[in-house]
Order: C-alpha cells, then structure tokens, then sequence
C-alpha cells in the first residue's frame, strides 16, 4: 500500500512558464488546497492508519445531517471533498485534527512526485483510439473495413476468441498514475503546486500528488 | 474555454513590457542572448517579421531573412528572457497578417514595401 506523504488538489489546467536560464518549463497547476486535516484513522481503532484530508467548502443546501454533526465533532465545517490519504502511523502522528496542511512542508521544488487522476471519460471508443490501432487500407477493393481491428483470432484451434482481446469499448473515466514528475515550482500562500508535465483528467477535476514510489536509479558507469 | 484565473495571474507575471511596437512586415533586428558553456554572448538577428502569434505569455514572432541566399526563419518568444532587446529597422506596408507567401519569392520580388516610400 502507498502510504508516501501527499496531498489532494483540483487540477486548473496547463501553462508555460520561463525557467532562470530562459528555458521554458511546461507544467500543470494543482491548487491543493487549502486542505485540513479533518480526521483519522488509527491502527487500534479502525486496523490501519491514515489522514482524513478536507477540502473546499460544502453548501449547506447540500449537506445532510450526518455530515454537519461529524464536521462539529471536530469543530471543522463540512468539507466539499472529503478523502483519505493512507499515511505511516509515524507521519500521521505528526497532524492534529483542524491542522492546514502546508505545500512546501509536504514538497520541496524539484522533488520527483506521483499524480493520480481520474481521466476523461471518451465513451464507446473504437480500436484505432483506443489501442492505436492503424485500421485497414483504404483503396485495393476495401469497402466499409477501414477502421476495423482485424482478426480477433484463430478458426478450430482453440476455436473461442481468447481473454483480453484488444476491441472497441469504453474508453477513458479510468484512474490514471503519472510517476515520477517532476515539481517545478510551490506557492505555499496561494496553495499551488506546479508540476513539470501533464497529469490525467479534467480542469477542474480531483487529482492525488503524492512523493514518487519508484525513484529512478541512474546506473553507475552511464 | 477560459483559463482559470489563478492560471492567467501566473502567466501575466511573467509578461515583459520591454518589446517595442513592432508589427508584421516590419523589418527588426533581435539581439538574443547565447549561451555556450558558462558564457553568454548576444547575437543579432535581423529580418523580416512573417508572422506575430499573439497568446499572451506563450506568444511568438517569427522573423526571416536570407543568409547566403538561403532563408532562414527563427521564431522568438515574446517574453523570453534571452531576448535582450528588438529594435525595428524600419517598418513595411503590407496588406495581410502573415507574410508566408514571401517563402515562395526571391530576390527584389520578395521585398516588403517600405512606409517611407509609401
């Protein structure tokens, strides 16, 4: 289970800007937060240990019951986004409940993170979009074959088509993981996070910025 | 659609209020900083502005001239701190945004007309 330290944004969309030597850095803004620590979960209580993570304010049309007496439970407004981040017990230890969490106590500029997001959704999607396919010819007798996958396979032998063909569906409105991106720059009063590349989903959508699992070892000699 | 606001405040930091006033047809010349190794020297571009892509921070100018008879186009950012400064030569008459059909003329043909002379 990932349990790096991270942090939940809203994606608002892509920019450019200039680095100090004149390149231009291509980078995603994430507004995370601010984002309060509105809960916990323990190991004694609950058998694992994570943070729960508030984040936008919720309309009182739009609250029930249930969720204005848990938010008074801890002295907190009810949030609009409410989500968990499973954390070690020692760095969980480290937040109280109504604590803001702080961009740039959690990242520092440069530092490679993971950013999961739930990507577009493309509905019924054909082969060539959705596995790239490259369809069928165009001319040489072809008539209403041009963006079919093909054989889908063999005649007798095994005389079923087999598990996990590649075909048309539904496509997109999947989580996706981008790993190892790069932080390009953090503004802890306005809550941003700029992440050097693209990060799954829409503006406007829910994305998880998190340290990277995997950090990539550069093999000595190279 | 738009750009978020917290979006389009970031790009306006970055905007730079130094270029001239030049527009498409004009002639300039770009001094543009270098950078070999740990030096940087300045070198100057001059030619003919084809085209001004206008897109905020992200906005360009494309400027063409013909270097041993062979043209060669470069295409700057507008805000790009490696431009040290524009100054126009001299500013053309023309009648369309984009000057591309230049591409395709040679010699005296493939000169801009002059706002003096007009």
């Amino acid at each position: 289970m990932n349990s790096n330290p991270g942090i939940i944004g809203i994606k608002l969309g892509n920019m450019q800007f200039f680095t100090d030597d004149g390149n231009v850095t291509r980078v995603t803004v994430v507004e995370a937060g601010p984002v309060t620590v509105i809960g916990k979960r323990t190991k004694e209580k609950d058998g694992y240990s994570a943070l729960i993570l508030g984040m936008g304010e919720r309309k009182e049309k739009h609250t029930n019951k249930a969720q204005i007496v848990a938010a008074q439970m801890v002295n907190q407004t009810p949030k609009r986004i409410v989500k968990e981040l499973r954390v070690t017990e020692e760095y969980a230890a480290k937040f109280e409940v109504g604590q803001v969490l702080k961009v740039d106590e959690i990242f520092t500029v440069g530092q490679k993170v993971d950013a999961q997001g739930r990507t577009r959704g493309r509905g019924f999607t054909g082969v060539m979009r959705r596995w790239s396919f490259a369809g069928g010819v165009s001319s040489h007798g072809t008539h209403e074959y041009f963006r079919h996958g093909g054989s889908i396979g063999t005649n007798m032998t095994p005389g079923r088509t087999l598990p996990n063909i590649k075909m048309a569906g539904h496509y997109g409105d999947e989580t996706v993981s981008m790993q190892n991106l790069k932080i390009a720059r953090i503004d802890s009063e306005k809550h941003l996070l700029l992440i050097e590349g693209g990060i799954p989903g829409a503006k406007g959508s829910l994305v998880l910025v998190r340290h990277a699992v995997k950090q990539r070892v550069r093999k000595a000699g190279r | 659609m738009n750009t978020h606001p917290t979006i389009a405040a970031l790009e306006s930091a970055q905007l730079k209020s130094t270029l001239p006033d030049f527009r498409v047809g004009d002639t300039v010349r770009v001094h543009y900083k270098i950078v070999e190794g740990d030096k940087d020297r300045i070198q100057v571009f001059q030619g003919v502005v084809l085209k001004r892509h206008r897109a905020g921070a992200r906005s360009t100018f494309t400027v063409r001239k013909i270097s041993f008879n062979i043209g060669v186009e470069r295409v700057f950012l507008n805000h790009s701190p490696r431009i040290d400064k524009v100054e126009v030569v001299s500013r053309g008459v023309v009648r369309r945004a984009r000057l591309f059909y230049l591409r395709n003329l040679a010699g005296k043909a493939a000169r801009v007309r002059d706002q003096k002379d007009a």
